[in-house]
């Protein structure tokens, strides 16, 4: 049985010469990004705790290009920073330790996209409707738990 | 005749168009709904948080232990620690993966089991953390609202005002003269019981709280600008606890929480419980095939698939932990 493994990671700029050498080579960049995530979470940076961008003010278009771009508006960099490596973590687990990168383009993209759409979905309904009640308590009359 | 002939080729059966094994595919369409459903509960956290933007407990402030580590402040260190021994875990998973496609019995046993060993370590670690978080720390009061009313003072360290927390414990004055005591069933007419009673009513503390000039009162809301939370002056900490305490609370659990929103307790035993679950059924799974490895079973059918299919499931518990480490601890 021949079981083809492709070994170059980081688009084809890092080779390794053999499939246990990629392994420990993604367990050494994961651990780094792990050890990242950490330092900046006890230290917290302070040029990282406030949103890249203030609101767009305005009509229609405004709110429109407030929910595009709500990860650089709403929330704090260091937020993002945390969000943006720890999908950068699943890739690498997902392509290299289960072996995401040898399987048929078809495969990975019936479940990556299909996981990816839903979940967008998700994320966003939940939010909108989370920081929509937040308002209603702030700003309405509201007091009840609902 | 070539349309016929690729017809015949096409739909006579035996085609792999994604190039896997029936049983490799389907672990991964059990996957994509896994992770479906740890998506929607983290989603729901994020939901409660959002609701509550400006009242959440701030995870750096409540999970702060390290085993063996009394008094030490410590965020995040331990969780760290438990991150790298799922992904430990995970690479000597693939390790034995990458072992039995060349047929390596005895290297395929070492990792599954050194696989199966990470997992059950990163189980304990976890019960460690729950633990310490049911028992609490520092205790405080819950007002008939349902706001939580913490306990600290205002300490010099390297030339700043730092706001220190205390424990309810070392200055709320207990009552000699006690007359409330938790209702037993044997003296109740038809077995009626209670349960265990706070170790403090809100009296007690009060009193504790205006024969200590320098304790105040921090409520669990977050002040926009700092990011920290407010901290009430002495006499609103008095008039806080008088008014409007209610319930002495330490530690957490689904009804109460000492750290703030009863909401983040609930969420952090269900997601993590539920992630917790899962390592075990994956152990469980793990110990399974370490068995058939060392019996042989797979030597015989001269294919180690059932090494790779209990793999992904199990580099797809690292993956959740990965993102319930950023939405609980980091974010």
């Amino acid at each position: 049985m021949a079981h083809e493994h492709k070994l170059a990671i980081f688009r084809g700029t890092v080779k390794f010469k053999s499939n246990i050498q990629k392994i420990w080579g993604v367990l050494i960049f994961l651990t780094i990004i792990t050890a990242i995530e950490v330092a900046l979470g006890i230290y917290k940076p302070g040029w990282a705790m406030s949103p890249l961008m203030t609101p767009f003010e305005g009509g229609f278009m405004a709110t429109l290009g407030n929910i595009f771009l709500s990860p650089i508006i709403y929330m704090k960099f260091l937020n993002l920073i945390f969000i943006v490596l720890t999908i950068v973590k699943a890739y690498y687990i997902t392509w290299d330790f289960m072996h995401m990168r040898d399987e048929t383009k078809a495969l990975r993209r019936m479940v990556v996209w299909t996981g990816v759409f839903l979940i967008c979905y998700l994320i966003f309904i939940l939010l909108q409707e989370g920081g929509y009640i937040q308002g209603v308590y702030e700003n309405g009359f509201v007091k009840r738990d609902f | 005749m070539s349309t016929a002939v690729a017809e015949g080729k096409t739909w006579n059966g035996g085609n792999e168009p994604l190039k896997a094994s029936y049983g490799k595919m389907m672990m991964w369409f059990f996957i994509v709904s896994d992770a479906l459903t740890f998506s929607a509960f983290l989603a729901a956290y994020g939901f409660s948080r959002f609701k509550f933007i400006d009242a959440w407990p701030i995870a750096d402030e409540v999970f702060t232990h390290f085993p063996f580590l009394h008094g030490v402040n410590a965020p995040m260190y331990y969780v760290a620690f438990m991150t790298f021994v799922l992904i430990m875990s995970s690479v000597t998973m693939v390790l034995a993966v990458d072992a039995g496609h060349h047929l390596n019995k005895a290297k395929v046993t070492i990792y599954m089991f050194l696989t199966v060993l990470g997992g059950i370590v990163f189980v304990g670690s976890q019960a460690w953390e729950w633990n310490t978080f049911i028992n609490g720390e520092y205790g405080a009061v819950q007002t008939k609202g349902g706001n939580i009313l913490q306990f600290g003072e205002y300490v010099e360290q390297d030339g700043e005002q730092i706001f220190k927390r205390i424990a309810v414990e070392d200055f709320a004055i207990a009552d000699a003269h006690k007359q409330r005591t938790a209702h037993e069933s044997k003296n109740g007419v038809w077995f009626v019981g209670e349960s265990a009673l706070p170790a403090y009513n809100v009296s007690e503390v009060l009193k504790g709280l205006e024969a200590h000039e320098n304790v105040l009162v921090r409520t669990h809301y977050i002040d926009e600008e700092s990011g920290e939370k407010i901290i009430l002056s002495r006499d609103h900490s008095l008039k806080a606890v008088k008014d409007n305490g209610k319930l002495y609370v330490k530690g957490a659990n689904l009804q109460v929480n000492e750290y703030g929103a009863p909401l983040f307790a609930d969420f952090f035993f269900f997601i993590t419980g539920f992630h917790g679950f899962h390592v075990l059924s994956g152990v469980i799974l793990n110990m399974i095939i370490f068995f058939n490895v060392v019996l042989g079973t797979y030597e015989r059918r001269k294919s180690y698939e059932m090494v790779e299919k209990v793999g992904l499931y199990w580099h797809f518990v690292d993956l959740v932990w990965v993102f319930v480490f950023t939405f609980f601890y980091l974010v």
